[in-house]
């Protein structure tokens, strides 16, 4: 018998391909956000800032549960601001959308859609990705700011793409940037005589709870490691009352089990040995929830396994390699030691040329003076310091755990942090000289930024007018 | 019921139920429009009526602001003052102009609102207060030559058509005159202002039909 031409060995196996490549892409398209099939659909390779949570397509390209006003017309712009608009409202943003609503900017609208973030930041054109993940030239401030010389003389001949450079603009966080502020801080020391960090809470108040209720509390499980109820009885867990099974017996969203030390926790669910980010959560709300929002906890955030040292794009010590980002990756689990997670616990990963630096820079050198008692508290400085800077809040401080905070632009750490112990142009000088970042600041800037000068030029011209105005009117 | 008259009944109440929305409804009209609608549709007011009504407010707030809030302040020697850079000075407030243009920010942040509303001056201290189109420009001009006066009018932007109407800011508070005289960013060729001047215009827009 003669088969038929649709079952020729050829058609058979272009048939079994085509099967198996749409098998694949179905399999690609319905799998959950981990698995590496999905690839198949990247368009083009993801920012920096995005890269880990790739695969979790929905994040950015389905409307939130249908939970919000989310329509096919602003749904990436939704996506953006679900993470970000927060950021934004922090930083006073410069140039809000809502600040294009007014109908005299229709005309330059055209040019630059200063109302849809994806006009500036497109993701999977890696080929056309600057820093910041900006995928427009970097002139773009031209377009509206062409005249700038006409009120500002000082900027004549500048290049139509230097606005924004290091210590001069931001297109959103200028709040280290403006004008009068500039001037506030011209003529600063390089290092300032009240030079200081803020304190822990803990710090301010010398508050040692831990000795007062040593004798008092017991472990809630019979058969505990001693070891480990040695170090539990000296922790701040300890002194609040938290006892084994408020975090190995207590389910997520449990807070009045943690919360309340009296309240026996979650007594029915099975014991755990890993405490989830959730049960940390409790009690530390705002370090859980700046965690979620950095690089360290994003994929945590949009319910990804835990980022694993190994995906990082930044260099990371080999040995590292299959450690994941969580509570206990930085804090050891009984013991609440900062001094570990201010410093050891980053180097522990980290091995790029700015964190091997740290060692041996003056910064470090200040963090083991501390240690030793040789200066205050609040004057070493510890990878903490810059990158997860403690933020106070009245009378209390917490510190920041989303690691992005403060490099994104660079210039909020100068205002964040650096400010707290250096002059403003110093800070900028520094932080505006890569090469001095990759050896941890090793030494003092060599570059100069003019924006504080020109700054206080330009507030000097207009005090020096506005005295011989009053002079002349006094005659 | 036969077909025809189910779909006589339907018509009947949905124009029915129009009307009331219509009616229980205060609409604008274009600028053809110039009187107060008497038709069915119910009260409709002008754009130039909507302009000079939320004008009315603006304004009451502002003198208000100027007069009890910030020159109260300085006739008190408060350690409160009222500083251009409140946000990162203590003891300070907001200038009477920065209220008034934090006020349009929200405004524009609001879809529902209908009309944007700014600052504008022939002397600005804040380059954002500069006119921006030349119909702008021609109502700034308007306003101090013709004191007393409004300026209305209308301009394409874009690709919608615009309502526009351009009210005299004067100088209500001793606190404006005297703040705007000293400050530092005044050109040589900047007015000394006296009480009543016109320092510039409150411009409300709203897009027509």
């Amino acid at each position: 018998m003669k088969l038929p031409a649709l079952a020729s060995p050829k058609i058979a196996v272009w048939m079994v391909m085509n099967m198996a490549i749409a098998g694949v892409a179905t399999y690609a398209l319905v799998a959950p956000s981990t698995t590496v099939a999905r690839r198949i659909f990247l368009p083009g390779e993801t920012t920096h800032g995005h890269y880990q949570i790739e695969l979790a397509c929905d994040q950015c390209h389905l409307t939130n549960g249908g939970n919000d006003e989310s329509s096919t017309s602003n749904l990436m712009q939704d996506a953006c601001l679900r993470c970000h608009e927060t950021d934004l409202d922090t930083a006073n943003d410069t140039h809000p959308a809502s600040k294009f609503n007014d109908p005299v900017h229709a005309d330059l609208l055209k040019i630059l859609d200063a109302q849809s973030c994806l006009s500036c930041h497109r993701e999977h054109v890696a080929e056309r990705t600057l820093a910041m993940g900006l995928t427009v030239p970097s002139d773009y401030c031209w377009h509206c700011h062409q005249d700038v010389a006409e009120s500002r003389p000082s900027h004549e001949g500048m290049r139509y793409d230097s606005c924004a450079t290091t210590g001069c603009h931001n297109y959103h966080d200028n709040r280290a940037l403006y004008e009068k502020y500039l001037d506030k801080h011209h003529g600063e020391a390089d290092i300032l005589d009240d030079a200081t960090l803020i304190l822990l809470t803990s710090q301010q108040t010398g508050d040692d709870q831990t000795q007062k209720t040593r004798t008092q509390v017991v472990p809630d499980i019979n058969d505990a490691d001693p070891q480990i109820v040695r170090q539990w009885s000296s922790s701040a867990h300890f002194s609040a009352g938290v006892n084994c099974k408020q975090c190995h017996q207590s389910e997520a969203g449990d807070a009045n089990a943690i919360r309340d030390a009296k309240t026996p926790a979650g007594s029915s669910t099975a014991w755990n040995d890993h405490v989830a980010l959730d049960t940390c959560r409790q009690c530390h709300a705002r370090q859980s929830e700046t965690f979620l929002q950095g690089k360290h906890g994003m994929r945590l955030a949009v319910g990804l396994p835990e980022m694993q040292v190994a995906m990082a794009r930044l260099p990371m010590r080999s040995d590292a390699a299959h450690r994941q980002l969580n509570c206990n990756s930085c804090h050891a689990a009984h013991v609440d030691d900062i001094q570990h997670a201010a410093v050891d616990a980053c180097l522990g990963c980290h091995n790029d040329d700015h964190s091997l630096a740290y060692l041996d820079s003056s910064h470090a050198e200040l963090w083991r003076q501390e240690l030793s008692g040789e200066i205050d508290a609040g004057l070493g400085v510890t990878c903490g310091t810059c990158h997860m800077p403690r933020v106070a809040t009245g009378d209390n401080s917490f510190v920041n755990h989303n690691q992005n905070s403060v490099l994104r632009p660079v210039e909020t750490m100068v205002r964040e942090v650096c400010q707290r112990c250096h002059g403003l142009e110093f800070s900028f000088n520094a932080v505006a000289d890569p090469e001095l970042a990759k050896t941890c600041f090793d030494r003092a800037p060599e570059k100069t930024v003019t924006s504080v000068e020109m700054a206080h030029e330009w507030f000097e011209q207009r005090r020096n007018r506005q005295q011989r105005r009053k002079k002349s009117s006094s005659r | 019921m036969s077909f025809q008259s189910m779909t006589i009944q339907r018509v009947f109440f949905a124009v029915a139920g129009l009307s009331a929305v219509v009616v229980g409804t205060l609409s604008i009209t274009g600028c053809g429009s110039s009187e107060a609608s008497s038709s069915s549709s119910g009260p409709t007011i002008t754009p130039q009526q909507f302009a000079d009504g939320v004008h009315a407010v603006m304004m009451a707030d502002r003198t208000v602001y100027a007069t009890h809030v910030v020159t109260n302040l300085k006739k008190q020697e408060s350690v409160v003052t009222a500083d251009e850079y409140w946000e990162d000075s203590d003891d300070a407030i907001p200038l009477p102009a920065q209220m008034f243009r934090m006020g349009a920010e929200l405004v524009d942040e609001n879809k529902e609102a209908g009309f944007t509303y700014a600052l504008r001056s022939s002397w600005p201290l804040n380059e954002q207060h500069q006119a921006k189109t030349d119909l702008e420009k021609e109502a700034l001009q308007y306003i101090v030559e013709n004191p007393g006066e409004n300026f209305y009018g209308e301009e394409v932007l874009g690709d919608t058509n615009y309502f526009v109407a351009v009210y005299p800011d004067r100088a209500v508070a001793e606190a404006c005159w005297t703040c705007h005289n000293d400050h530092p960013n005044r050109g040589d060729d900047y007015p000394e202002f006296e009480k009543d001047d016109v320092m510039g215009g409150v411009l409300v827009r709203i897009p027509l039909p």
